[in-house]
């Protein structure tokens, strides 16, 4: 299909009214930072929605990571306390990867209904309303975010289980899980922008999420890998996401396993927390930029 | 002049064109669509009809030319033309997870309807498209018909100047159909909204005022229907008889013309011409026969019989009856139809055109 130009959505040149302009209209400045907040909030509040409706979903949605946290994590547990006393609790040591798994499923869900309005038409006809195309995505991804959040909070809520101390630094793990879900949502944005079919799009986001999980750290450990593995570890983004979680969480079995470090070393260097939050957030809107741009200068 | 006021042309377009690579989907079109009516746009699949209300509601842009939608200019105030456009498209576009008032109240934040006034005109639309009663029930419950009503009251929400619906009534079944025309009757009655839409069913053109008859990418004729139906001109007469060569030959000698049987399928546009111009009335008649073809018409009928076209064909039977010998089993008078009218201007009936056309309607252009 032949890619046509956009219909001059940002382009759209200072209007230049030689009639009288009708009561209702909007001049342009404040009226359209007005009308593009709109668009985030009508965007963001549709994903708000939809999450809301779907209770079935969110519960489904649960039981992976929560079997990834009891069965593995226990029968690992088991597995390694009986040889070696010092490991603790692996579960523990998990729960962040667990974490990240929960918000992840539902943020790219987010990322992929631009897919499936593209599909079902709906994009189109938002894409026929008199606003810009950025407020669409952006809204997207902040109801991602949201979105993630809650499906993230009912399994910090479990950290009591694994022995997560309930105390105030889990604020602060959810904030971080509200960037981290924003960054899939824009990752799963761009993916869905630059794909144009719903199978294109599942295709990749299967491909990429189970090595991206497993090189995270979320698994076993990211300091002092061999090799390629420390490598790929050190290139993979979610690795500084889990990490910043764990470093955040309270209790002392989440922060490592063994001996080992649990923490990503750049040439010995542990980045901070702050760093690795950072990271993240530069990722987001990076992604978050391509995206727009795809997505303006297309259909 | 005001915007899509009465008077002006609510659509213009002057040499649109939309190439992909070196074919042309629509090329090179002028329109003109007064205000307050309802403009039917025919054609087969593929024809361009899609392609052209892309470029009208500003979603695609155009290789060339110029339009005008209800007094804005498409290429530089695609956001004013937005505002004073409502657009149904032809695959459903609403949100299955929300409910009808949520569909309809994103779309007046989006519109930037204020709140308050908002909230009246979505019960409005809701009453006007008889949906009040379901305003709090997801989409995904919705029937086919009552999806498209739906859209029909969003496309409406911010009371657009303008209303293009892409096919309205495609997949839907008749007694859905005939109530979609009811409502968009209403519509501009009440509204005074000019309707702009687009079908492959030639029964539903009549129910617009203006058509116009686009095939791969042009716009070959434009008018009422009833216009465009005199151009036809003919009343189609089909008569059966004990002996068609015997019936052919007296209509030939004592009435002056010639009947095609139905086996013969060459067809002449030019004929159908001269017909339609001349159809001064039943004196002089100037009658060509057409043999139209037999699949494309009337399958269902056995061959055999004559085909007449004659200007008034019911005041025509008489004579015809009493001018031949042999026994006459039945007289069938048919006015023209706007497939007829399509058959002149483009040598097919729409649904030849359309069992070639790709299935990516408006997309991709014939061949």
């Amino acid at each position: 299909m032949a890619r046509t130009e956009p219909a001059a959505v940002d382009t759209a040149a200072p209007t230049t009214t030689p009639e009288p302009v009708p009561p209702p209209e909007e001049t342009a400045g404040r009226g359209a930072l007005a009308a593009d907040l709109r668009a985030v909030r009508v965007l963001w509040q549709r994903e708000v929605i939809r999450f809301g409706r779907n209770r079935l979903r969110v519960a489904m949605s649960a039981v992976t990571p929560l079997m990834f946290l009891l069965i593995l994590g226990t029968g690992l547990n088991s597995a390694l306390s009986s040889q070696q006393d010092s490991l603790r609790d692996f579960r523990a040591f998990l729960f962040p990867g667990v974490l990240l798994m929960a918000v992840q499923a539902p943020a790219v869900a987010a990322g992929a209904s631009i897919v499936w309005d593209r599909q079902a038409g709906f994009l189109r006809q938002m894409l026929v309303a008199p606003v810009r195309r950025s407020p669409l995505l952006t809204g997207t991804c902040l109801g991602g975010a949201t979105a993630g959040v809650g499906y993230g909070l009912p399994i910090l809520c479990l950290g009591g289980m694994v022995g997560i101390p309930y105390r105030p630094e889990l604020v602060l793990a959810l904030m971080e899980l509200g960037l981290i879900a924003f960054a899939f949502t824009a990752l799963g944005v761009l993916v869905a922008v630059c794909a144009k079919r719903p199978e294109t799009f599942q295709v990749v986001v299967g491909l990429c999420m189970m090595p991206l999980l497993f090189l995270s750290g979320a698994v076993f450990p990211a300091g002092g890998l061999p090799g390629w593995l420390g490598t790929a570890v050190m290139a993979n983004p979610l690795t500084y996401a889990v990490d910043a979680l764990r470093r955040t969480l309270p209790g002392a079995g989440v922060s490592g396993l063994g001996t080992r470090a649990a923490s990503p070393e750049w040439w010995g260097w542990t980045p901070p927390v702050a760093l690795e939050v950072g990271l993240i957030a530069a990722l987001a809107m990076a992604a978050l930029a391509v995206a727009t741009y795809r997505f303006s200068h297309s259909e | 002049m005001s915007p899509g006021g009465s008077g002006g042309a609510a659509v213009l377009a002057e040499g649109l064109r939309k190439d992909y690579g070196d074919r042309s989907a629509v090329d090179g079109l002028d329109l003109a669509v007064p205000a307050g009516r309802t403009f039917g746009f025919l054609g087969p699949n593929g024809a361009g009809k899609s392609t052209t209300i892309g470029m009208l509601c500003t979603l695609l842009r155009p290789s060339g030319g110029r339009a005008r939608v209800a007094g804005r200019d498409v290429l530089s105030e695609p956001h004013e033309v937005r505002r004073r456009i409502g657009l149904v498209f032809q695959e459903s576009t609403l949100d299955v997870d929300l409910t009808a008032m949520e569909n309809l109240r994103f779309h007046a934040d989006l519109f930037g309807i204020p709140r308050r006034q908002a909230v009246e005109s979505i019960i409005d639309m809701l009453e006007l498209v008889d949906l009040a009663d379901r305003r709090d029930s997801t989409v995904r419950t919705f029937s086919g018909g009552m999806r498209r009503r739906l859209e029909i009251a969003r496309g409406l929400l911010h009371t657009p100047r303008v209303l293009f619906l892409d096919e309205p009534t495609t997949g839907l079944d008749p007694q859905t159909r005939v109530a979609i025309w009811e409502h968009l009757h209403r519509l501009r009655r009440e509204r005074e909204v000019t309707v702009f839409l687009t079908t492959h069913h030639l029964e539903e053109a009549e129910h617009c005022d203006l058509i116009a008859i686009m095939d791969e990418g042009r716009l070959v004729a434009q008018g009422t229907p009833a216009e465009l139906k005199a151009v036809v001109g003919a009343d189609l007469v089909v008569l059966r008889t004990d002996d068609d060569e015997a019936a052919a030959r007296a209509i030939r000698e004592r009435l002056g013309l010639d009947a095609d049987s139905f086996d013969a399928d060459s067809f002449d546009t030019a004929d159908l011409d001269t017909a339609g111009l001349d159809a001064a009335g039943l004196d002089a008649p100037s009658l060509d026969a057409a043999g139209l073809d037999a699949d494309g018409f009337a399958p269902d009928r056995s061959p055999g019989g004559l085909r007449l076209r004659v200007p008034d064909g019911a005041a025509f039977v008489p004579r015809l009856c009493a001018a031949i010998s042999v026994p006459v089993h039945s007289v069938t008078v048919t006015p023209p139809t706007l497939d007829d009218v399509f058959l002149h201007y483009t040598g097919r009936t729409i649904r030849e055109a359309d069992s070639g056309a790709s299935p990516f309607a408006g997309i991709a252009p014939r061949r």
